[in-house]
């Protein structure tokens, strides 16, 4: 059981915080289809950065000593490199769709083809192979926190909370939910957020009130490609053994319906991102989950093929589009690049 | 002459010319940055890599000074046409979907789908002309159906798969207003999954080849193959055969269905305003399902003409990555600016990019992943290609407004057709 929500956490979390990026981009009238790209390009330039400092040997002393708190500062640092080159990213999206009001749809799939063919184009160059890993050791060893940091012994438990949240875990997934909540807030309960909300509902409306629309918009797709950025790197490290390999699996696309069924709202996105990584958790690990703990692989017993445990996430996505789509409420303004002189 | 410049065809052409340009020389760049930036490559590979990118069609290899040579290369010419069949058919099926309204990101699944059906027909009805060690292993040593029959029911499973796989999106959003774009990408992984399952439970996994485990038996193996028409004695030593002329055949048809018959009136009223056009008595939820039918019908010929071919083995396990040949056929479209005859030029360019890459990562440092940045980039400049159009015609003012005035109609959910 500790197994399937720790599990699950790490395959909720990356989508979660880039379906909060598709409702910054989405609510400010900005559709963004390149998330997948995105995440692709943050995932990328975070390996990057990881190994990077790894050969200029920032945190080897911390990584000899055992420091873990050093470490997490190390993982902190690449998030945070990840965002702000995610964000610089989507200024292409931005820029296309705002100032040269193109259309959002090609846009966004132009930067979804532009992430992989650069990312691997690079990965090519730099290692003569087509993924691109960290310059030494593994992602589990330099960032996951394990319970011999707290001073618990190999045999030894630590109950059923520590075993689910502490033990095993990356700490960068809570820094993510901390940021999805602060984001919310800030995106609901205060000015900014209002303003960037009504550019994506009516922007003439907003505009004649003083608000500068293209600066909003240009806001949110920047947060938007921040989280995304961001996102990415965390999938890689969490899920990828921090590697890039120019592919997320289509976590983005996932993350868009996600944003969909979600309704655009942040506390039904968490419920929504939980149900799909729950799903994902299954379709990855399903012969080694024992739910109640009793030895029996049930998921494996029952001998369904993998096949289908991997298809499973996006049929169920399809037949939920299905029965919400009629009560979806899209921002009214998303995929309409504003004009100041039109009615 | 200034009026034909002026001409709306002209300023197309004009501008997919121009994103080209801007595309290869954007490659040029980033070839410029990493090779300057690398010290393992020298500032002579920067310049072979920057012509082979733009030239590597007419690239000869290397002389015998090392310095790399071009000339005329029927090899390379070929390949291009033998590439260029699936990329204009699944460009057709985006350009089709486009012209009524509907992007149709879902070629790389209906692709899939065509692919998987064509080669379970073509493997698994024994033909007479079949690879004896082949046939003994199926257990069907002397059938008696002729190969070209076996080819004819592959091609068209393959077109019926795409089109059922197309179809999909296209009831989805008719029926229950989903958008199209979330529910193609859906179904394309669905169909990377379900390929991946049916294969890997099939028989059809090559175990003559100690070499190729992990691929599915050539069509040729069953002794289905294309035609050549001796199209091979033309362009010695590459893989085309006649489907380049199947697929030519299948851009004029869509040509004509579009622009010359009632039902493509109706598909394209559909695409500028749904409601405008139910208004007018035409049945906008069927002709939705039926574009979208259509469209997958063309990836899904794609697939097969590709894999009809003989020489050309599927890799199965295919469930993490969907085919770009699906992907590619975006640009194709965008860069032909929807027209069909068009479509056949811009996937012979962009297959010609695929040519390009191969040299590139045969004779350089680079690698093929350029010419992916390349089209990215004209995919990027053809999301405004109405602005570079009115700029081209130097009536910019005039135009401004114009590439927001259609996306209003439907708060942008639906795209107008050019």
């Amino acid at each position: 059981m500790s197994f399937l929500i720790r599990q699950t956490l790490i395959y909720a979390v990356p989508l979660m915080i880039v379906a909060l990026a598709g409702v910054f981009a989405e609510r400010s009238g900005i559709i963004n289809l390149a998330l997948e790209g995105i995440m692709i390009f943050g995932a990328f330039m975070g390996v990057m950065a990881v190994r990077l400092i790894q050969q200029w040997g920032w945190f080897q002393g911390a990584y000899s000593a055992g420091n873990w708190v050093a470490l997490q500062g190390f993982a902190l640092l690449v998030m945070v490199i990840s965002a702000l080159l995610g964000a610089a990213f989507a200024m292409l999206l931005a820029f296309a769709a705002i100032n040269l009001k193109a259309d959002q749809t090609i846009g966004g799939t132009a930067l979804n083809l532009l992430a992989p063919a650069l990312v691997l184009f690079l990965i090519r160059i730099i290692v003569n192979q087509n993924t691109l890993t960290m310059a030494s050791g593994d992602s589990a060893s330099w960032f996951m926190i394990k319970k011999s940091m707290f001073g618990y012994g190999r045999t030894e438990q630590m109950g059923f909370l520590g075993q689910s949240f502490v033990d095993k875990v990356y700490p960068a997934t809570y820094i993510c939910i901390v940021l999805f909540i602060v984001l919310s807030v800030l995106l609901y309960k205060t000015k900014f957020g209002l303003r960037l909300r009504s550019c994506g509902e009516n922007p003439q409306a907003a505009d004649s009130l003083g608000i500068n629309v293209f600066k909003m918009r240009y806001a949110g797709v920047g947060i938007s490609g921040a989280l995304a950025g961001m996102g990415g790197f965390v999938y890689a490290m969490t899920t990828a053994n921090c590697s890039s390999n120019g592919d997320v699996a289509g976590f983005g696309f996932l993350a868009l319906a996600v944003m969909i069924f979600g309704n655009w709202k942040p506390l039904n996105i968490a419920g929504a991102a939980l149900l799909f990584g729950l799903f994902k958790c299954v379709a990855a690990s399903y012969a080694s989950l024992d739910i109640n703990g009793d030895g029996v692989y049930l998921l494996k017993q029952i001998g369904v093929s993998a096949h289908l445990y991997r298809l499973l996430p996006y049929v169920i996505t399809l037949v939920v589009l299905a029965f919400t789509s009629k009560n979806s409420r899209a921002p009214k303004a998303e995929g309409i690049p504003y004009d100041k002189g039109s009615r | 002459m200034s009026k034909f410049l002026k001409s709306d065809g002209a300023r197309t052409v004009m501008a997919s010319l121009l994103s080209i340009l801007i595309g290869l020389a954007a490659g040029g760049v980033i070839i410029l940055l990493v090779g300057l930036s690398n010290p393992d490559l020298s500032i002579k590979s920067i310049w072979e890599g920057i012509r082979l990118a733009c030239f590597g069609l007419f690239s000869t290899g290397r002389n015998a000074a090392g310095n790399l040579s071009f000339g005329f290369n029927p090899t390379s010419i070929g390949n291009l046409l033998f590439r260029a069949t699936p990329l204009i058919m699944t460009g057709l099926s985006v350009a089709l979907a486009y012209k009524t309204g509907l992007f149709n990101i879902g070629a790389p699944g209906q692709y899939l789908m065509g692919t998987m059906t064509t080669l379970f027909i073509a493997l698994s009805i024994p033909s007479s002309s079949a690879n004896p060690a082949f046939a003994e292993l199926m257990g069907t040593t002397g059938a008696a159906t002729p190969a070209w029959l076996v080819w004819v029911l592959a091609f068209l499973g393959g077109m019926i798969a795409g089109a059922v796989w197309g179809a999909i999106p296209g009831m989805l959003k008719a029926l229950l207003n989903i958008n199209e774009v979330l529910a193609c990408i859906m179904t394309n992984w669905i169909a990377a999954n379900l390929v991946t399952w049916a294969f890997d439970s099939s028989m059809l996994k090559n175990s003559i080849e100690n070499s190729k485990l992990g691929y599915i038996y050539k069509t040729s193996f069953n002794g289905v193959e294309t035609a050549k028409l001796g199209l091979d004695k033309v362009f010695p030593g590459s893989q085309v055969n006649a489907g380049i002329l199947v697929a030519i055949a299948f851009a004029v048809l869509v040509y004509i269905l579009m622009n010359k018959t009632t039902l493509g009136y109706e598909l394209k009223a559909c695409g500028a305003n749904r409601f405008a056009a139910r208004y007018a008595g035409i049945r906008d939820k069927r002709n939705i399902v039926l574009s979208m039918a259509l469209a997958g019908g063309l990836a899904g010929v794609g697939g097969s003409l590709y894999y009809l071919a003989g020489n050309t083995e599927f890799f199965w396990s295919t469930y993490q990555s969907l085919p770009a040949v699906g992907f590619n056929g975006i640009p194709v479209a965008l860069l032909a600016a929807s027209n069909p005859i068009a479509v056949i030029f811009s996937g012979a360019f962009l297959s010609m990019l695929d040519i390009c890459g191969q040299q590139l990562t045969a004779l350089t440092g680079y690698n093929e992943y350029i010419t992916d940045v390349i089209i990215a980039v004209i995919v990027y400049l053809s999301a405004f290609a109405l602005l570079m159009k009115t700029l081209l015609g130097g009536r910019a003012k005039k135009a401004a407004a114009a590439p927001s005035e259609p996306a209003k109609a439907e708060a942008g959910k639906e795209k107008v057709a050019q």
